[in-house]
């Protein structure tokens, strides 16, 4: 584990405070404006929030990263869960509405600059997201 | 963390303390509907100016109390979204819609009072 990189295990609703707790204090220690830590941490909250709701346990993993000429923070969600067996529908938007408990993909994609997803049924789910500072 | 509710006259008025988590919210569902028919009240206000962040669930939990209350016949106001909660819900696509919302507790209540003062 490199230094300044923070893991959060995901098994309750519990964590899923604890981890976007984390994600905020994280962004903010890097000179993340206010307004953009709180998009990071809800990022974070809908990301930790599938991981709960479909894999039911896994776990977000908080990084700095650097850029040319600028930093940001990188929010990567894991699990083992039944995976999304098709991602385009997953991202489209109203394929999880704000009403169902949803995925929030399509969501978290416009809070954060990167967004990248990989899964397997049957495997898992990583998301990879990034934001970074203006 | 339990949300505390306070009686005042015909209106119970939820404060949310910090970040709080599913259980939390599903708790305050409970509690708010039963006190609603305990009270007999009117109108009920949640103040979620503490919050740190309003994900899909909290929206959506909030929604429900609103609808619930409302078949109870009563009013429900959202006061305290921060303004970069309001932005990133706004990001994420959820808006709330068909709940009142008022700036903060003494606006919940002006609009509250007016409400009533045209329904009587």
């Amino acid at each position: 584990m490199s230094a300044g990189e923070i893991r959060v295990a995901i098994n309750s609703d519990h964590d899923i405070v604890l981890a976007r707790q984390k994600g905020r204090l994280m962004a903010t220690e890097l000179g993340f404006s206010m307004g953009d830590a709180t998009l990071i941490a809800t990022a974070i909250s809908e990301l930790a929030r599938n991981i709960v709701s479909y894999a039911r346990k896994g776990q977000i993993t908080l990084k700095m990263v650097n850029g040319l000429n600028r930093q940001g923070i990188s929010v990567v969600a894991t699990d083992d869960g039944p995976g999304i067996p098709d991602i385009r529908q997953a991202l489209r938007d109203g394929f999880s509405t704000s009403g169902s408990l949803g995925l929030g993909l399509p969501g978290v994609r416009r809070l954060m600059d990167e967004f990248e997803i990989t899964s397997q049924p049957g495997r898992g789910t990583i998301v990879a997201v990034k934001k970074w500072r203006q | 963390m339990e949300v505390p509710i306070l009686k005042q006259g015909a209106v119970l008025i939820a404060t949310f303390q910090a970040a709080l988590s599913d259980a939390d919210l599903n708790q305050l569902r409970m509690g708010l509907v039963q006190q609603v028919v305990k009270f007999r009240s009117r109108a009920v206000i949640v103040d979620v100016t503490a919050m740190d962040v309003m994900d899909s669930f909290a929206s959506r939990t909030l929604r429900e109390i609103a609808l619930m209350i409302r078949l109870r016949g009563a009013e429900t106001v959202i006061v305290g979204i921060q303004p970069e909660v309001a932005f990133a819900m706004v990001q994420l696509g959820l808006t709330l819609e068909g709940v009142a919302t008022a700036l903060d507790l003494e606006e919940g209540l002006a609009y509250l009072n007016e409400k009533f003062k045209t329904t009587n």
